[in-house]
């Protein structure tokens, strides 16, 4: 069949997706930039199409443990929600990881702390990669760039959470989450009828029923719980790297950005190089897994890099560690709410790294 | 070919659903688009403005400062990017409620008083598609039959009736719209 083409805000192609990937529910509670995400499915009315459920739930709260439920019977569910609703979801977020089950979360994240802005952010970095609940635990994380990849990166992202029996995460922003651009949609996806052997479906031909729990209180056996989760989140570094270059083949320096920054950039990337600046952009696409092995191999041939976020400087630090001290690595970013443009990204780039004509 | 343009008035004046019919007419003609709102409340009450990049290429950055043409709808848009656009740039603007005309001598300034030629045809509604109309005439990114196509595929079918409206609407703006100065750039 065909791929569709139509012009959509990142939001409303995210919903979009999830129905044609085949989900089978989406819980969640309104909050700006994101609203419309619930708005198109409720308007989309899905259960008639597909049998998909969607579900204003009473809270943040409520909604994150409705995909907790829904993960554990092996159905495809999702959230959606903007940073400070998140922030709320942390306790759910920790406990599907504790219990290995598959999940979409997705974030248009806003600025903050606190109820912060409306207004796009990438201050969610830290909370996205490097926990954001309790425990040692990873999710996959995503991060689209385009109307596009909003609505690419469902597919794959129940594709990578059942693989891995692993929450996954769409970090995007509100920029995108409000834009609209040009998106090509994949044909509807049946829905899947499967039942899986690990989920809570009822005892059928099992010897004992499956329990779904993120409680142990033997410490040897969560010790080795972890030490299994780690297993698999090593797994998912060695397979599930992804990243796009532009124009690092000769870059002297080296921009490194993801989302709506990453688009900023590229622009960037061309006026630097109008002023003989040989600049190039490597934008990491999957956060966790972070390319470092490839900005490490970059690092080493640039006489600088940039990092480029709408924060006051998360990512630059997973730049640092993927780099060592080899080469200078700085942070530029706007906060608040405030996107970055493409010339003060050239500006910065030209005195920080000043003399580097 | 790449037209950098921002969409700024009142909200309610329709300059997000110019924008957006912008858009989608830019996509009937095989081209490159991004459609960036401010959004929140800028948009209650407050000023609206919109982001429209049409290209022939892939576009990077959705968000810029500079603007190839304006398209202004009151005067603290007017005020606000006015010093926007880039020198040898366009700026079309209804001169309904503007106190403060525009001074840049770098720029070419066009006007088309919409709000006051849909009052006199007594068709309000379709004030936004006058001014896309001007749009047209003095910026040829996008043609009259793409638009029309356009509305085609963004209006619900239940509005269709209306396309014909719309389009004596965006005739009537490509004929009122007036040469105020040329770029002295």
């Amino acid at each position: 069949m065909e791929k569709e083409l139509r012009l959509m805000k990142g939001n409303e192609a995210i919903a979009e997706a999830a129905i044609r990937a085949g989900a089978d529910g989406y819980f969640s509670y309104p909050i700006t930039p994101q609203s419309e995400i619930l708005e198109y499915l409720m308007e989309a009315n899905p259960f008639e199409r597909t049998g998909m459920v969607v579900l204003q739930a009473e809270s943040e709260i409520a909604a994150i443990n409705m995909v907790y439920g829904g993960a554990g019977c092996g159905k495809k569910v999702m959230t959606s929600s903007s940073s400070p609703g998140i922030s709320l979801k942390q306790e759910g977020i920790s406990y599907i990881a504790g219990a290995e089950l598959p999940c979409l979360i997705v974030n248009v994240a806003r600025g903050g702390p606190g109820l912060g802005t409306i207004q796009p952010a990438q201050s969610d970095y830290f909370q996205s990669v490097k926990g954001g609940g309790h425990g040692d635990y990873h999710l996959i994380v995503l991060a689209p760039a385009s109307v596009q990849e909003m609505a690419d990166f469902v597919e794959l992202g129940f594709d990578l959470a059942f693989k891995y029996r692993n929450p996954v995460l769409i970090l995007s922003d509100g920029a995108i989450g409000q834009m609209m651009e040009k998106v090509y949609l994949k044909p509807q996806k049946q829905r899947s009828t499967e039942l899986l052997e690990w989920a809570t479906t009822g005892k059928g031909k099992r010897e004992e029923r499956n329990i779904i729990t993120s409680l142990d209180l033997d410490p040897d056996g969560q010790e080795d719980f972890n030490h299994r989760l780690q297993a698999k989140y090593a797994e998912i570094q060695k397979n599930e790297v992804r990243y796009e270059e532009f124009q690092c083949d000769d870059a002297d320096y080296l921009l490194v950005a993801y989302g709506t920054s990453a688009r900023v950039c590229q622009k960037s990337v061309q006026i630097a190089r109008e002023h003989g600046i040989k600049a190039g952009l490597l934008r990491p696409i999957t956060l966790f897994p972070f390319p470092s092995v490839r900005i490490k191999e970059l690092g080493e041939r640039v006489k600088g890099i940039l990092s480029v976020e709408m924060s006051c400087g998360q990512m630059v630090e997973d730049v640092m560690l993927a780099v060592g001290c080899k080469v200078p690595v700085k942070h530029f970013g706007r906060m608040g709410g405030i996107v970055t443009t493409p010339d003060e990204v050239v500006e910065q780039l030209k005195t920080i790294f000043s003399g580097g004509k | 070919m790449t037209e950098e343009i921002i969409i700024a008035g009142f909200g309610g004046q329709g300059v997000l659903s110019m924008g957006k019919i912008m858009a989608y007419s830019a996509v009937m003609q095989n081209m490159e688009v991004s459609w960036m709102p401010a959004y929140g409340p800028e948009m209650r009450g407050g000023t609206a403005n919109v982001t429209v990049i049409i290209s022939s290429e892939r576009i990077s950055s959705p968000i810029i400062r500079h603007f190839d043409t304006a398209i202004i709808l009151n005067q603290q848009s007017l005020d606000k990017f006015e010093p926007s656009i880039k020198p040898g740039g366009v700026l079309i603007y209804d001169g309904n409620g503007i106190t403060r005309h525009p001074e840049r001598k770098d720029i070419s300034v066009y006007r088309v008083d919409a709000a006051e030629e849909a009052g006199r045809m007594n068709m309000s509604k379709v004030f936004n598609m006058i001014v896309l109309g001007g749009f047209i005439k003095v910026r040829p990114v996008i043609k009259l039959e793409y638009v029309i196509q356009g509305l085609k595929k963004s209006l619900p079918e239940r509005y269709h009736s209306l396309i014909p409206l719309n389009e004596k609407a965006l005739i009537r703006g490509e004929e009122i719209i007036h040469e105020v100065q040329k770029s002295k750039n």
